[in-house]
C-alpha cells in the first residue's frame, strides 16, 4: 500500500538499550487478530509497558514523558522472531518513522521499509554514542537524511552514513511500492510462468 | 560455472535483476494463513484486482484456531472473525482452503510437505518465519510480511536480494537420544540467534544424510533461529521416496520430467559459500534452553553459563535469566516444570510422536505436569490413532488434542500461565511466547517426555534403555 515519503527527519529518538529485541515483544501474538491494519500501535510493547490489569509499567521507556519522538533506537538484532508485519505497523501506528539499530533481523528489516518506516543500521560504537547523547540529555536532536544516507547527532555534529539499495532508498523517497513495480512487468511474469511449471 | 544448490535454485527463478537493487524472484507455491493474510486480502481489494495465479496458492486455518471442540463454533469473536475472511477471500479468490475440520487441515508447515504441495528446486513463501521448514527438500522457502503477501497474491513474485550462502556441515554419527532438534539447538547455541541474519544455509554431511524427512523439517524449520532467512537439503532418495504420490505431486511423464531436474539439485564440488561451518556429530548431547531466545541452550547435562563468558550484552542477558528466575552456574536437570507442550511445526510430525510416546510407554505422567499434546495436522492425527500410539498415550495419562499452532505463540486458548514453567517441543522461548509471563524451555520430543513422567528437567538417557555398540 501507498505510505509518506521519506526524505529528511529531524526529531529526538526513544532509547530502548535492549538486544535482541523480537516481534513477540514488539507485539504479542495475541494482538494480531485484527482483519484490518488499524490501531497496532496501542499494543505496541505490550507486555513491556503495562502490567497485566492496563496499568501502564512506569519504568518503562514509553510511559516516561521525558523520551519521545519519531525515532526508536534499539539494541543489536532488533526485531528478530516472527516475520509478522504488525511489528513494523504498530512502530509506525505508534508514531515511529525510523528506527535505528547495530544489527537488524532481515525479514523485519524489510517489513519497515515495505511500509515507509526507514531501518537505519549503525555501527556500534555509533549506537553507543546515540544512547549516550540521550542519557545526557532526552531533547537531543537527530537528522536522518534519506538523500545523503545519513545519521547526525545535531547537537555534536557526528554522523554516520548508512546502506540503502538504490532501488529501495527511490522507493522511500517517492512513496512507491513494489507491488507496483511488479504490476508493471507482468506480462514478463506471465510468460516466466508459462515456462515454469506447477 | 560451480555452482551451489541455493544458487541453482534460486537462479531459475530469477525474472528481473533490478540494477543496484532485488532480484524479482518467480514463487511456485504461495501458502497462505488466516493471521498474516486479511490485510494482504484487502490491499487487492484496494487495488481492484484478483489473486493472480489462484493455482498457486493454498489456504489453511492454523495459528488462531481451538485446539479443542473444533466442531462447535469458534468461541473468540475476533478468532472467529480472522478465520471466516480467511475463508471469504479463499472462496472469492478461488484458493484451495483446509480450513476447520477439513481432513487436510493443520499446520501450513506440516500440510505443505504431507499433500506434496512442498517440491524440490522449487520457490515456496508464507507469511510465517517457519516456511524455511520446506528447505527441508531442497527448496527456497522463507517466511515474509503482509505487504509480500500482497504482492505474491498480485503477481507471483516478490522482489529480494538475494542472501549470502552459508554451509554448515556436521559429520559422524549423532549419540544415544540426540535428534534432530538438538541438532538445530546446538548449531543455534554456537551461532547465535542472529549469527545467520543474511544468509540463506545449506546443511551437509553424515548427520543430514542419515536423518529422516521430519528430522530434515525440523532443523530447515529452525534456520530463522540463527537470524538466516531459510536452510535447504540437497534433495536424495529419501527426498524422492517422501513426495512420491502425494496429491499435488507431478505423476507419471510430468514425474519423469520433474526427476531429472530434481537429480541436478545438489551443490556443486568446488563452489564456494560465503562462510562455512563444522561441527562434530559426537560433540552434541540432548539439548535445553535456559533463556528467553533460542540460541541459549545447552547440554542438558551442563550448567547454565555465567554472563562473563557471554559474548554481547552482559545486562540483556542477566534480564533474561532474571526472566527466567534462573541463576547463572545453576544446573538445569532436577528443576521443577509445570507445563509440557508437545507439538508445533517444528516437532508436530508423525516421528515426533513416536519418540514421545515410546518414552512415556508404560510410565505415567507426573501429577505435576498440564501436558498439551497436538498433532501438526489431522494426517498426523490419524496416524497416531493408527499406529496405536494414542492407546499408549492414554494409557500413561496424557490426551490427544486437535490440530494447530496452539500453545506455540498461543494466540488461541492454549496458554502456559504467567510464571509457570513449560517444557516445550516448539521454536521460541521469547518472554511471554507461549502467553504472557510464560517461561519457555525448549527441547526435543524425547526431553519432553521426560519431563512430562518426571516432572522435571530430566535427561531421557536415564529413562531409556540402549543397545551396547
Amino acid at each position: 500500500m501507498a505510505y509518506d515519503k521519506f526524505k529528511v527527519l529531524s526529531s529526538t529518538a526513544v532509547p530502548l538499550p535492549i538486544e535482541n529485541v523480537d516481534t513477540d515483544q514488539i507485539i504479542p501474538a495475541r494482538f494480531l487478530k485484527a482483519t484490518e491494519r488499524k490501531g497496532f500501535g496501542d499494543n505496541l510493547f505490550r507486555d513491556w509497558r503495562y502490567q497485566s490489569g492496563n496499568t501502564p509499567k512506569e519504568h518503562f521507556v514509553l510511559n516516561n514523558p521525558i523520551y519521545s519522538g519519531k525515532i526508536l533506537v534499539g539494541g543489536k538484532n532488533f526485531g528478530s522472531g516472527s516475520s509478522r508485519e504488525h511489528a513494523a505497523w504498530a512502530i509506525y501506528d505508534y508514531g515511529f518513522r525510523c528506527v535505528v539499530s547495530s544489527f537488524f533481523a532481515d525479514i523485519f528489516r524489510g517489513n519497515c521499509m515495505n511500509i515507509g518506516v526507514l531501518p537505519v543500521q549503525v555501527s556500534s560504537n555509533f549506537l553507543t554514542k546515540i544512547f549516550e547523547a540521550i542519557e545526557a540529555n532526552p531533547n537531543t536532536e537527530f537528522e536522518v537524511n534519506l538523500p545523503d544516507q545519513t545519521f547526525t547527532i545535531k547537537t555534536t555534529g557526528e554522523k554516520e552514513s548508512f546502506e540503502i539499495n538504490d532501488y529501495k532508498k527511490e522507493n522511500l523517497l517517492n512513496g512507491f511500492d513494489d507491488i507496483d513495480y511488479l504490476l508493471n512487468i507482468k506480462s514478463e511474469i506471465e510468460s516466466f510462468a508459462k515456462d515454469t511449471p506447477l | 560455472m560451480k555452482k551451489t544448490l541455493f544458487d541453482k535454485v534460486w537462479d531459475s527463478h530469477v525474472v528481473q535483476k533490478v540494477l543496484n537493487g532485488p532480484d524479482v524472484l518467480f514463487i511456485d507455491r504461495h501458502l497462505v494463513h488466516e493471521v498474516t493474510s486479511p490485510v494482504a486480502f484487502r490491499g487487492l481489494k484496494n487495488r481492484k484486482i484478483k489473486v493472480l495465479y489462484p493455482e498457486r496458492t493454498f489456504a489453511t486455518a492454523d495459528h488462531n484456531t481451538p485446539t479443542l471442540n473444533q466442531h462447535l463454533p469458534v468461541k473468540d469473536p475476533l478468532s472467529a472473525n480472522q478465520l471466516r475472511a480467511l475463508e471469504q477471500n479463499a472462496m472469492e479468490h478461488q484458493i484451495p482452503y483446509w480450513g476447520l475440520g477439513h481432513e487436510k487441515n493443520g499446520i501450513v508447515h506440516v500440510i505443505g510437505p504431507e499433500n506434496g504441495i512442498t517440491l524440490p528446486g522449487s520457490t515456496i513463501v508464507c507469511g510465517d518465519s517457519h516456511t524455511s521448514t520446506h528447505g527441508a527438500f531442497g527448496a527456497i522457502a522463507f517466511g515474509i510480511g503482509t505487504s509480500e503477501v500482497e504482492m505474491v497474491l498480485a503477481t507471483q513474485c516478490i522482489m529480494q536480494p538475494k542472501p549470502k550462502s552459508m554451509r554448515i556441515t556436521i559429520n559422524g554419527k549423532l549419540n544415544n537420544a540426540v535428534t534432530p532438534k538438538d541438532v538445530a539447538l546446538y548449531i543455534i547455541s554456537k551461532l547465535s540467534t542472529s549469527g545467520a541474519t543474511g544468509y540463506f544455509v545449506e546443511y551437509a554431511g553424515d548427520v543430514f544424510k542419515q536423518m529422516s524427512m521430519e528430522g530434515r523439517m525440523t532443523v530447515c524449520n529452525l534456520s530463522i533461529e540463527m537470524g538466516a532467512r531459510g536452510g535447504m537439503i540437497a534433495p536424495d532418495e529419501k527426498t524422492f521416496e517422501y513426495i512420491k504420490n502425494r496429491e499435488y505431486t507431478p505423476k507419471g511423464e510430468a514425474w519423469i520430467k520433474a526427476m531429472t531436474y530434481w537429480e541436478t539439485l545438489f551443490t556443486d564440488n568446488d563452489s564456494v559459500f560465503d562462510r562455512e561451518i563444522t561441527f562434530n556429530g559426537e560433540d552434541i548431547e540432548p539439548m535445553i534452553t535456559y533463556g528467553t531466545n533460542p540460541g541459549m541452550g545447552m547440554g542438558i547435562s551442563g550448567g547454565i553459563p555465567k554472563s562473563d563468558a557471554i559474548e554481547g550484552g552482559a545486562s540483556t542477558y542477566k534480564k533474561s535469566l532474571q526472566y527466567m528466575n534462573f541463576e547463572e552456574g545453576e544446573n538445569m536437570l532436577g528443576k521443577e516444570i509445570d507445563f509440557v507442550f508437545l507439538g508445533s511445526c517444528t516437532n508436530g510430525r508423525i516421528e515426533d510422536f513416536r519418540a514421545f510416546t515410546n518414552l512415556v510407554k508404560g510410565r505415567q505422567k507426573a501429577k505435576n505436569v498440564t501436558a498439551w499434546l497436538v498433532p501438526g495436522s489431522h494426517k498426523v492425527e490419524d496416524a497416531i490413532k493408527k499406529e496405536g500410539l494414542l492407546d499408549i498415550l492414554n494409557k500413561a495419562g496424557f490426551e490427544l488434542r486437535e490440530p494447530g499452532c496452539s500453545a506455540c505463540l498461543a494466540m488461541n486458548d492454549d496458554k502456559i500461565p504467567a510464571g509457570k514453567y513449560a517444557v516445550s517441543t516448539s521454536n521460541r522461548n521469547f518472554e511471554g511466547r507461549q502467553g504472557p509471563g510464560s517461561r519457555t524451555l525448549l527441547a526435543s520430543p524425547l526431553v519432553a517426555a521426560a519431563a512430562a513422567v518426571t516432572g522435571k528437567v530430566t535427561d531421557p538417557r536415564e529413562l531409556m534403555v540402549f543397545e551396547i555398540a
